[in-house]
């Protein structure tokens, strides 16, 4: 499974300079389709907080981080802070997923259709782990159950690989199961 | 028409479209509407996509996400490798997987076997035949 965003842990700090000998350092968590994306938000989000820029800091570490379970399903709540047509608002979404990586990439595409937000005007303020009891979302509730079971009501055969794909077909497909 | 085959924890699919087509799975957890947590005995458990499974009959007797061990030891209880190619739709994919695999030495006798299959039954049809008019 590819994922389009990838999360980095990126350490930098401000130059030492004759008054700071030992600047403070300062880590954060990113989602960067890539490392050079990664550094450049690192800067974007530091200068807000603190007096540095880039042309007067330095970039200590940078590593992917990846998941240590793929292979459990869990519960991400992501709290995120968007901007709309009209101003700057908060939210909070929850998801399914086996990965905090899928789970950030459902988030941004969900964004994108249900409210036209585009990826670079969203800034993802906390992502956490949420026991099943804490979730707050009945889209996500509706799936802690021990014993799911549900029938595919549509379903429409596909051919095996998109080579044997073909515009016209002779007769009507059989969508029962 | 109610449905019969239902996804649930330890239903059977094949999956029908992937890099992993052909394989039988089994649900071992439902990540969300579209996708399940999938497991097989020579796979590292990942998700799919509904869409690339057809569920079968068979159901297996697990919890939600067993480990590695307990799903390899109910499949062997289930007898889940039997009963697939002992199915209709099991023996259908084997016999197309052989087909698929013959080369021209094997195509040759295949064509010998049917025109002598073809004769006799001629031959019992003529018997008949000639039964029916005398």
């Amino acid at each position: 499974m590819s994922y389009k965003f990838h999360q980095f842990q990126v350490v930098g700090r401000g130059l030492p300079t004759e008054t700071d000998e030992h600047p403070k350092i300062y880590r954060m968590k990113l989602w960067a389709t890539n490392e050079v994306r990664a550094k450049s938000k690192f800067w974007y989000f530091l200068r807000k907080l603190k007096r540095v820029k880039k042309s007067n800091g330095q970039m200590l570490a940078i590593n992917e981080i990846f998941e240590k379970n793929p292979t459990t399903i869990k519960n991400y709540g992501i709290w995120l802070r968007y901007q709309s047509r009209t101003g700057y608002h908060n939210m909070y979404k929850e998801y399914r997923d086996t990965t905090l990586n899928g789970g950030i990439e459902q988030m941004y595409t969900e964004m994108a259709s249900r409210h036209r937000v585009r990826h670079h005007c969203i800034q993802v303020i906390k992502t956490a782990t949420i026991p099943a009891k804490l979730c707050k979302r009945e889209s996500t509730k509706q799936f802690h159950n021990s014993k799911i079971k549900f029938p595919l009501v549509f379903k429409k055969v596909r051919p095996p690989t998109r080579k044997l794909k073909t515009t016209y077909k002779a007769s009507r497909p059989n969508l029962f199961v | 028409m109610p449905f019969k085959r239902y996804v649930e924890v330890g239903r059977v699919a094949l999956v029908n479209y992937g890099k992993d087509y052909g394989k039988l799975v089994v649900i071992v957890d439902v990540i969300d509407q579209n996708r399940a947590l999938v497991d097989s005995p020579d796979m590292v458990r990942g998700q799919m996509n509904f869409k690339r499974l057809t569920l079968t009959d068979i159901k297996i007797d697990i919890k939600r996400v067993p480990n590695k061990k307990t799903l390899v030891a109910a499949m062997e209880a289930a007898d889940v490798k039997n009963k697939w190619e002992k199915s209709s739709w099991g023996r259908k994919l084997i016999v197309q997987k052989k087909r698929a695999s013959l080369n021209d030495f094997d195509r040759f006798k295949i064509m010998l076997a049917k025109i002598k299959k073809a004769g006799v039954v001629r031959q019992e049809l003529a018997k008949l035949k000639k039964e029916t008019t005398a």
